[in-house]
């Protein structure tokens, strides 16, 4: 029984002591590709954290009104050229969103100005073919439409797929005059004056309706359709909001939270000691437990960390001993009733569970709500919440119930340590 | 302490608090200053916070170089002793080119500690639905599952009654000290509401045991009983979450003190309301089904 328990306390120890080296130092495995995985600073870090721009466009029709429902073919096109748009300004870790089925956030780290970027980003893209000496031969609004399909051996390569163009009445008439000079010659499709792809023509296309064939993957063909649409967007792009963070503010935010985080962390700590004892260590324990738990899972799940997400966190702590306290005081109250040691343990944990259960569900109605109202960084604190508390809710009623039971029988068994009088 | 027969104090107590928030809202209105001190999350328009500019800077300065550019002097607040946060109508981003580079040249600071926000009225009108929506429809939701678990309607009420007193406090809170009304307020209230009702609802699984215990049919004295059983956990617990986030208010940057601030009213009011109200509302609801004879 002794060395059961025994047992017990050492991998619950090991598994505090591995977890936060972990979520602290991360797993270095260089022959593995590891590096630092898993470790707090690998954490994604918010723009608000790491400073950067962030943009947010809705859709406008030709009349200057917002839109509220563009066909999500057209936002996964403007999704596409605002994408292809910030790799062409070298804004590689730029990143796109459609938000809400009508608007386009971009976030983009480590840059300062906003104005600059929306310059760089912003305007409708302007798509046309080129011939051999860089006439415009069509415009790009006369496209309708571009899709992709599937090859077969008559129209090119099987199992490759293509792209079917479709230009409207004006475009066809263009396109077949454009066909019929450049028989053997391409024709560059380009964007915003780049070439997207300059497919030789093979004959003469009369009724609007063209396909480019080749050895596209099902990803290319996508991406070439998607920026082929992007050029005849039924709508233009408005920015509605707009925020710089300057780098040093947000590695300052960092700093300052991860510091009061801290120290409340140890306030908690000291407190839960000096009023349950062994229970308090073993609570702490698991509250160790929970927080490496916690930092290692929005890694896996690479879960971006915003500064509302690191509040987050920090308040999950002070809720996380909360069931704990709820335990405790239900064994305190079953040793003051003449209860065994034993049997006020066992009382605690199980009748406690109804109420533990219950407030954390009312909190988790909360974060999902929050969740499905909040943008940006109030969802990462709606995010980090929920984690938390789920997360919290099996530390305090899993692992502390195997720390307590494993000092109850490794010999710690006077009451007193317990919180009995 | 017989909480169930002192309970119009604590009303009083309740109703005094958000009585002087409005007081302070009306004030503010009064003076042309807008119930709340809303950002432009919720209004719309430009925000422009300029770092590091030195202790010497003037206001008067920052609104020259505003309406040079603009031809109006916005809103300018200082933010501790060297950061100043100004806020316009929505502008464009030549105009923003434009300030921030007198601004960068007058105190000769990086483009990088100058942080601007713009927010156009569309998404400021949605954000002041969505925070009605959020605490109408986490209230809603909270109210079902609590009558559901508990069985019990008036339960379900009562926590209710308590977490809008809650968020009305925090309201309050924003008014009187004159928070800036933004994104994260949404989210402060959310955790409030989500918190605060921990507390009534470890008391009402105390209710729930008692009656089995000793029967319902001296209702004060279950319901006095059960507060008291978990007195001592309701205080300590909103003492853990207190340090934590009384830290993040104390050390933090002032984006998340302003988050921190009403959080910290909310746990301490969400412990009140749980105690104090929460308890005394389900008796009030239950004697009113057993009739007003019985009441006593």
């Amino acid at each position: 029984m002794k060395r059961k328990n025994m047992i017990i306390l050492i991998i619950l120890l090991i598994a505090a002591l591995g977890m936060s080296a972990i979520s602290y130092f991360g797993i270095d495995a260089p022959e593995l590709g590891l590096n630092k995985t898993l470790s707090a600073e690998n954490i994604k870090k918010g723009l608000d954290l790491s400073g950067g721009v962030y943009i947010v466009y809705q859709a406008k029709d030709s009349e200057g009104n917002l839109m509220n429902d563009p066909s999500g073919d057209d936002m996964s096109a403007a999704s596409q050229l605002l994408r292809t748009r910030l790799d062409l300004s070298g804004w590689t870790d730029g990143e796109v969103s459609i938000e809400g089925g009508n608007r386009l956030r971009v976030e983009i780290p480590g840059i300062d100005n906003a104005e600059e970027a929306i310059k760089g980003i912003g305007q409708a893209g302007v798509l046309a073919f080129l011939d051999e000496t860089g006439n415009v031969v069509v415009s790009g609004d006369k496209v309708a439409n571009a899709s992709v399909g599937i090859s077969d051996s008559g129209t090119g390569k099987a199992g490759y797929y293509c792209i079917n163009l479709e230009f409207n009445s004006e475009g066809a008439g263009d396109f077949k005059t454009a066909t019929e000079n450049n028989i053997g010659k391409p024709i560059y499709i380009t964007l915003d004056g780049v070439p997207l792809s300059w497919p030789t023509v093979q004959n003469v296309i009369p009724n609007g309706r063209a396909t480019i064939t080749g050895e596209f993957g099902k990803e290319e063909a996508t991406t070439l359709a998607n920026l082929i649409n992007s050029g005849s967007l039924p709508f233009s792009l408005e920015v509605i909001e707009q925020q710089s963070i300057g780098a040093t503010l947000g590695a300052d935010a960092l700093s300052t939270s991860l510091f009061a985080g801290l120290v409340g962390i140890i306030l908690v700590i000291i407190f839960m000691i000096i009023f349950y004892r062994f229970s308090g260590i073993a609570a702490d324990w698991a509250l160790i437990i929970y927080l490496s738990a916690e930092l290692i899972i929005l890694n896996g799940l690479n879960i971006t960390l915003t500064l509302p997400g690191i509040a987050g966190i920090i308040l999950s702590v002070g809720m996380a001993v909360d069931a704990n306290v709820i335990i405790f005081e239900r064994i305190k109250e079953e040793l003051s009733a003449g209860r065994t040691l034993r049997l006020a343990l066992e009382n605690g944990f199980s009748r406690a569970f109804p109420a533990i259960v219950d407030s954390n569900i009312t909190t988790l109605i909360a974060c999902a709500v929050l969740f499905w109202l909040g943008t940006g960084p109030i969802r990462g604190f709606a995010q980090t919440l929920a984690i938390g508390i789920v997360l919290s809710m099996f530390t305090a009623l899993v692992i502390t119930r195997f720390i307590v039971k494993g000092f109850v029988g490794v010999g710690i068994k006077n009451p007193k340590f317990f919180g009995g009088k | 302490m017989n909480i169930i027969k002192n309970k119009m104090i604590y009303f009083i107590i309740s109703i005094a608090v958000i009585l002087i928030g409005i007081g302070f809202m009306a004030f503010n209105y009064s003076n042309g200053n807008g119930l709340f001190n809303f950002d432009i999350q919720f209004i719309g328009g430009t925000s422009i916070t300029a770092n590091n500019l030195g202790e010497g800077f003037s206001n008067d300065d920052i609104s020259n170089i505003i309406s040079e550019v603009i031809n109006e002097e916005g809103q300018i607040q200082r933010v501790g002793d060297t950061s100043v946060n100004i806020k316009t109508k929505s502008l464009d981003d030549t105009q923003i080119t434009d300030i921030k580079n007198k601004i960068r040249e007058k105190y000769g600071i990086e483009d990088n500690t100058i942080e601007v926000t713009t927010i156009s009225a569309t998404i400021s009108g949605e954000m002041q639905e969505k925070a009605f929506l959020a605490v109408a429809v986490s209230c809603i939701a909270m109210l079902i599952y609590v009558s559901l678990r508990f069985r019990d309607f008036k339960i379900g009420a009562s926590c209710i009654i308590a977490l809008l007193h809650d968020a009305l406090i925090v309201l309050a809170c924003y008014a009187i000290f004159r928070i800036p009304l933004n994104n994260s307020f949404i989210a402060a209230i959310l955790t409030v509401l989500g918190y605060s009702i921990n507390a009534s609802i470890v008391i009402f699984d105390r209710l729930r045991e008692n009656k089995r215990r000793l029967g319902s049919r001296d209702s004060e004295n279950v319901m006095n009983i059960s507060i008291k059983q978990s007195m001592r956990r309701s205080l300590y617990t909103s003492l853990t979450t207190f340090f934590t986030i009384l830290a993040l208010y104390i050390f933090g940057v002032q984006s998340v003190k302003e988050f921190a601030l009403p959080i910290v009213v909310g746990i301490i009011c969400g412990t009140y309301s749980s105690v104090f109200l929460a308890g005394s509302l389900w008796y009030i609801f239950d004697s009113f089904k057993k009739g007003p004879k019985r009441s006593r």
